[in-house]
């Protein structure tokens, strides 16, 4: 297992610079002048402008600037933005928030999901599975941003049980709304995923086996099926763990979280590519990282799965 | 050799219980014996050998006229189809005179949903945008099939590098989130001076095909030693012509499946990328365009947001029931008896 870790690990490399460098250069080929813009568009003394320049090492052809930047990654530097602040306070004030966002997320998906799952699939055909289905499919159809509206209209504004928007700091109780509108897309998933695999095995050799040996029905769904119907949901929320970290950009924004997602939306816009390409570093990393777990939970999951 | 052939006891009841010799428990043991599945001789007899089998395709066809899941999503689809087509058949009113007098005017006869801001009718507006948004997820599901599909096939037949290659290549793109990656993409001075609905597809295409190349790869891999492509490589196919001519015609199954869903998430990101401001230019009618347009208004007068909202949900949701009924109908061993 030791091994399998330290591969997947390898295998982390060639993504992260391919990911990077792509990035890096969708940055670089983008149009307008970061430095012009410090000035506000108005002519800059000459000298103050190479200084610039040279300083953000805008001077340099692409492969030589992407290379400095690695250069300064090595040594965990990652560069400052065009007003001056550290990239990496930038990402460290911002990331706590997106992390707590993610969090909550998570567990609504998790919490909610697979217990809808559980009582819709063990009761498939019945009235509470066709509305969970029917509930599922709306809201997989329904665009994150409407539903981020609809619901900060409606709670926010003309029930007012929430703050419409986030505050600066982005407490917990704050972050709800938005958090549920994060989960809800998934939890249709988590919801489907647990019901089709609960459904599946409900029938299966084992689970007779279980029940023949005069177990409890709470005892044969919650260790027995449900134990074996998790890998999907396992990997579908690891995938999506992966996604809550970098940031949702269009719920952040309705929301006006002040988290990886809306960071990284204006330094895209801003042509920031020394937090653009730290984010997706990031990114990438938090993605492979969560797929690696997944990988090890099969493990603990189902024991027939080793890893050599 | 028509007799019945299966045993004639019933195997529902239990077995008379039998009293075991050398045990002194004088507990009754009572045997279950499950009923076996079995089909009687004489029906397999009957069985017309000269008809030729049901393909997957017909069977699918066969098991789909029966669910209401997919007559209603084939139905809506039809009807979403038409309205692109032809939508000046179902609204009357010119979606782009708009009179600043109507400006967010309520609803009034022949003006069932009232109007934007600009005093633009926002029934009229919704049928237009039908075209733009159908339009992209069409032509996105096309070419991240075309792309996708063959990077997959390629990897999963060949194996090898060509494999590993991709998979890296696959992954670098998994790990970009769809609208990020959109986002950078658009910035691109080419696709931001020119930007219509292909700047939009050809994004979209980058950024979305290393799902469908993983499904396709995975299919092909299952399909690639099967019996019938040995058979034919046997039959002096070349290996090239066996991918095309039998592993791929084998592997569509899940890869339809999946290519409907998307369609659906397709229409879903082209209205989330016009809705950031970077995806179809304003001079193109669209859902998402008339969504982003309204969200301003949104706490004065939702309706102008929620009318192209619905019709955006509906169309993804019929795409997204016609990707679950096919899945059904296209899995037999998923299938109820």
């Amino acid at each position: 297992m030791v091994m399998f870790t330290l591969r997947r690990f390898l295998q982390l490399i060639p993504v992260f610079f391919g990911a990077t460098l792509l990035v890096y250069f969708l940055v670089f080929a983008t149009p307008g002048d970061p430095i012009a813009a410090l000035s506000g568009g108005k002519p800059m003394a000459p000298a103050v402008e190479a200084a610039l320049r040279a300083q953000y090492n805008l001077d340099q052809p692409f492969w030589i600037q992407y290379g400095l930047y690695l250069k300064n990654l090595v040594t965990l530097n990652l560069g400052q933005t065009f007003s001056g602040q550290d990239v990496s306070a930038v990402i460290g004030r911002a990331y706590p928030v997106t992390a707590r966002l993610a969090i909550m997320a998570l567990s609504i998906e998790a919490i909610f999901g697979v217990l809808f799952g559980v009582i819709a699939g063990l009761r498939k055909g019945k009235l509470f599975d066709g509305t969970v289905l029917v509930a599922s499919l709306v809201v997989i159809a329904v665009p994150t941003f409407v539903l981020g509206f609809v619901l900060q209209l409606v709670v926010g504004v003309q029930l007012g049980w929430a703050r419409p928007t986030v505050s600066g700091a982005a407490p917990w109780n704050e972050l709800l709304l938005p958090a549920i509108v994060l989960g809800l897309v998934s939890l249709a998933y988590v919801i489907r995923l647990t019901r089709a695999s609960i459904s599946e095995n409900m029938n299966a050799d084992y689970v007779r086996t279980a029940t023949a040996k005069g177990l409890s029905r709470t005892r044969v769904v919650v260790v027995h099926i449900l134990r074996n119907s998790l890998i999907p949901v396992v990997t579908f929320l690891g995938a999506d763990l992966g996604a809550l970290m970098g940031g949702a950009i269009v719920t952040e924004g309705i929301f006006n979280v002040p988290g990886i997602g809306n960071l990284l939306y204006k330094a895209i816009l801003k042509g920031e590519s020394a937090t653009v390409v730290a984010v997706v570093g990031i990114l990438v990393i938090v993605f492979v990282v969560a797929n690696l777990v997944v990988d090890l939970l099969y493990a603990w999951l189902d024991p027939r799965i080793r890893y050599v | 050799m028509s007799e019945k052939l299966t045993p004639e006891t019933d195997l529902t009841k239990p077995v008379t219980p039998v009293s075991r010799q050398g045990k002194t428990s004088s507990r009754v043991i009572e045997h279950f014996v499950a009923p076996l599945e079995e089909t009687p001789l004489a029906a397999i007899d009957n069985v017309d050998e000269t008809a030729a089998p049901l393909s997957l395709w017909a069977d699918a066809w066969r098991n789909l006229r029966r669910q209401p899941l997919f007559i209603i999503s084939a139905l809506l689809i039809v009807l979403v189809l038409v309205v692109a087509f032809v939508p000046h058949l179902f609204a009357s009113v010119d979606p782009t005179s708009c009179t600043l007098n109507d400006s967010s005017e309520g609803a009034r006869a022949g003006h069932p949903f009232g109007f934007t801001l600009q005093g633009c009718d926002v029934y009229s507006r919704m049928i237009y945008g039908t075209r733009a948004s159908l339009l992209v997820g069409v032509l996105t599901t096309l070419g991240v099939l075309v792309v996708g599909g063959t990077m997959g096939a390629l990897a999963g037949y060949y194996g090898g590098w060509i494999d590993t290659v991709l998979a890296r290549l696959a992954d670098i793109f998994f790990a970009l989130p769809l609208i990020l990656g959109a986002i950078v993409m658009m910035q691109l001075p080419a696709f931001r001076d020119n930007r219509s609905v292909w700047t939009v597809v050809i994004t979209l295409v980058i950024f979305g095909w290393p799902q469908i190349a993983r499904i396709t790869r995975g299919a092909v891999i299952e399909n690639r030693n099967a019996d019938f492509v040995t058979a034919s490589k046997a039959l002096g196919l070349s290996r090239f012509n066996a991918l095309v001519r039998h592993v791929i015609p084998n592997s569509l199954a899940p890869i339809i499946v999946v290519a409907s869903i998307s369609l659906g998430t397709f229409i879903v990101a082209e209205a989330t990328l016009s809705f950031l401001g970077i995806g179809l230019p304003d001079t193109v009618m669209s859902w998402g365009n008339d969504i982003a347009a309204a969200q301003p208004q949104v706490r004065n007068n939702p309706g102008v947001l929620l009318w192209p909202a619905a019709a955006l949900s509906v169309t993804v949701l019929s795409f997204i029931m016609l990707g679950d009924a096919l899945r059904d109908a296209l899995d037999p061993k998923a299938r109820k008896r």
